[in-house]
């Protein structure tokens, strides 16, 4: 059986020129509650570039403002001040119906709380991004059956997602994330809610995903311990990252 | 995506299936009223229209009315006052061409008859009538003939009989009656006549009450009927046809003001008072559309309910789903993607309690219909409309939940707990 096609080819690495930026964020700050005496600003001034096929993991105590980068950096959200440019496009300027269709076909979100839609088919789960880009029904079919047999779960198509187990869902939550051949995967603590067996489970299918087709994963998590498998770690205190490494335990 | 969103509003329909039921019951309720009115109201205006309309839009009753309230009179015998058939004659001759002709009738009384071997009864009402009469009251011959003008000059000891007298006296056979004797006893006077023909009884002419005990006329020549009464020149009503030039209500209000110009000018007991079918055709084609207004302004008042009780579903059902919202924006579904969704889903309860609602609304109108003894039809304007309006309710109480869906900060929504 042919690999599925996930992205489109880069190799981890490999040239690491300007071209080959996903992700630029300049100068971001983003505050709270503007114009109320409970302003407060959260990140101060962020600077982060993220190349074509890297694996990077954002690390950070809770309430470092970790998710408040992530939603920023998936465009759910608009900084107060600073630039943002991914795949080429200065996204601040965007309408919000053009960041909508920029979400579904760049970018996958994977979530701690797997954020599957209640009720609903692990199939038709992974369907939504296609039905949101208008894929016709039986090609929507056909590349979420694909994309379930790629994490494991062609035998639970046809489970909703309260007869799933966490690490069943993270799995569904994959593959939903992938099945619009995204440029990028966001995810935001996707072991937190898992028991660290199936964590790990989950950090090894982000790891052949990533070894397959060199889709390009930025990994939110507060486990050192899987940082250290990424490439890149940044580390993020208080709204400002105070540090940057390679990985110790990455494996190219 | 149309087709998605309505397998995907019907999977939440059937996830929380009594509270779809309850809200759309106010639509069911409304869109009910309002179709068994129209089917009901429709029925009983095509009925009585065409009650009315067979008895000729060109026919005028007029009858004496008392002046005043001295009730005294009326014991006394003051049937020297009436109408005589020299007053008709003068009355044919003053407003010659415009009048067809006039319709005489002399009520004998009512009683009630017994079979022969007691067990069957049948209540009956005897009047004698001119041709004029017989013939406007355009009946339906089953067995033998109608009263003939042969029998109206030699006063003919003849009648015609109801189907249903003969089913309860007779037989089951019309033609049984033919030929047969009818013998009646009314206040203590007794009459006889061969019966010579069965007509069809209208059962539409009956509004409702107890079938079986309604009475039946037996029609004798007015001739007949005459000879059995002491002032038999005199009538304290009769009706008028107008002749096809004559607009029977202009003609009405004249010849009453001829007549009480004349006639009964220095009379200080009666009046004459005129009445015309095609005025009372009129008053109750209002009357009915006025009642039917009525009822269908209730039922949209419970339509209102209804769509009201919708949008408040819609409100809790995208509360509660805040966080499927923002996970499908995060998906990348747009503003509008999200709009429809919603609204699809409050037009297919509204659809779905119209549709039930019509089935309900038919079901009642055409029971309510038959028990008044009409016949009731689906109107299928009523059923467009009511499609079209739920459509129209579920757009219009669906669209400000589900812009308040859409407008969703995604990360609000995702947070949300
Ligand atoms: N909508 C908000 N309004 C006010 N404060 C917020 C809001 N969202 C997040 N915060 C605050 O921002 C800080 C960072 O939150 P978050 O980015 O979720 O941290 P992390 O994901 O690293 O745990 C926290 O102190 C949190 O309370
Ligand atoms: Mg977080």
């Amino acid at each position: 059986m042919a690999e599925p096609i996930l992205c489109t080819e880069y190799k981890a690495g490999e040239n690491m020129n300007e071209q080959n930026v996903i992700m630029e964020a300049r100068n971001i700050h983003k505050s709270y509650n503007i114009g109320t005496e409970n302003e407060i600003e959260i990140l101060h001034g962020i600077d982060f570039t993220v190349h074509r096929g890297e694996f990077v993991s954002i690390v950070g105590t809770s309430g470092s403002g970790k998710s408040t980068l992530m939603n920023i950096l998936g465009i759910l959200d608009r900084p107060t001040v600073g630039s943002y440019v991914l795949n080429g496009i200065d996204v601040s300027t965007s309408s919000d119906t053009d960041l909508s269709h920029i979400r579904n076909q760049e970018i996958g979100f994977v979530f701690q709380t797997y954020n599957l839609i209640p009720r609903t088919s692990a199939l038709r789960n992974v369907e939504l991004p296609m039905l949101y880009a208008r894929v016709p029904e039986k090609r929507r079919r056909e590349r979420a059956e694909e994309l379930l047999r790629l994490v494991g779960m062609e035998e639970r198509m046809d489970h909703t997602p309260d007869a799933l187990s966490g690490g069943q869902k993270q799995r569904v939550a994959i593959a939903r994330a992938l099945v619009n051949h995204p440029s990028l995967i966001l995810a935001d603590e996707p072991t937190g809610a898992l028991d660290s067996h199936t964590g790990r489970v989950i950090m090894n299918l982000f790891h052949e995903l990533h070894r397959k087709s060199g889709i390009t994963i930025v990994l939110i998590t507060h486990s050192q311990e899987l940082a250290e498998e990424t490439e890149r770690i940044l580390t993020l205190k208080d709204g400002v990252f105070i540090g940057e490494r390679r990985g110790s335990k990455y494996v190219a | 995506m149309l087709l998605e969103n309505i397998k995907l509003a019907f999977t939440g329909l059937m996830a929380n299936k009594i509270r779809s039921f309850l809200t759309m019951l106010g639509v069911i309720i409304g869109i009910a009223a309002v179709i068994a009115i129209m089917t009901v109201s429709s029925a009983m205006q095509r009925s009585v229209m065409s009650m009315m309309g067979s008895m000729g839009t060109n026919r005028i009753e007029f009858f004496l009315t008392q002046k005043g309230n001295d009730t005294a009179v009326r014991d006394t015998d003051k049937t020297k006052d009436y109408m005589s058939e020299d007053d008709f004659k003068d009355l044919m001759q003053h407003f010659q061409g415009q009048v067809e002709g006039l319709a005489l009738e002399r009520s004998l009384g009512n009683t009630i008859m017994e079979k022969e071997d007691g067990r069957t009864q049948a209540s009956i009402n005897l009047s004698g009538g001119n041709s004029l009469d017989i013939k406007t009251k355009n009946l339906t011959m089953l067995a033998g003939r109608t009263l003939s003008l042969e029998d109206q000059k030699r006063a003919a000891k003849v009648a015609l009989v109801s189907d249903r007298y003969v089913e309860k006296m007779i037989g089951p056979d019309v033609n049984q009656a033919l030929g047969q004797e009818i013998e009646i006893l009314i206040d203590s006077k007794y009459y006889a006549y061969t019966i010579v023909g069965v007509y069809q009884y209208n059962v539409s002419a009956a509004f409702g009450g107890n079938m079986e005990d309604m009475p039946t006329d037996v029609y004798i020549p007015l001739a007949t009927a005459n000879l059995q009464v002491k002032d038999s020149e005199y009538y304290d009503s009769f009706t008028l046809f107008t002749a096809e030039a004559a607009d029977p209500e202009t003609l009405c209000p004249e010849i009453q003001d001829y007549l009480n110009n004349g006639k009964y000018l220095d009379n200080d007991t009666y009046m004459v008072f005129g009445y015309s079918m095609k005025e009372q055709i009129r008053q109750m084609t209002s009357m009915l559309s006025s009642l039917k207004l009525a009822f269908v302004a209730v039922g949209a008042i419970a339509l209102l309910v209804g769509g009201i009780g919708v949008m408040n579903i819609m409100v809790v059902s995208i509360t509660e789903r805040t966080r499927e919202i923002g996970t499908r924006k995060a998906l990348g579904a747009t503003n509008l993607d999200i709009r429809l969704q919603f609204i699809t889903e409050a037009v297919m309860i509204c659809l779905i309690g119209g549709a039930i609602g019509i089935l309900l609304g038919l079901g009642l109108g055409i029971i309510a219909s038959s028990l008044l003894h009409f016949e009731g039809h689906p109107s299928i304007a009523g059923i467009a409309v009511s499609v079209l309006f739920s459509m129209a309710f579920g757009v219009f109480f669906g669209y400000y939940p589900a812009n308040k869906a859409a407008k969703l900060d995604p990360i609000e929504a995702l947070r949300y707990e």
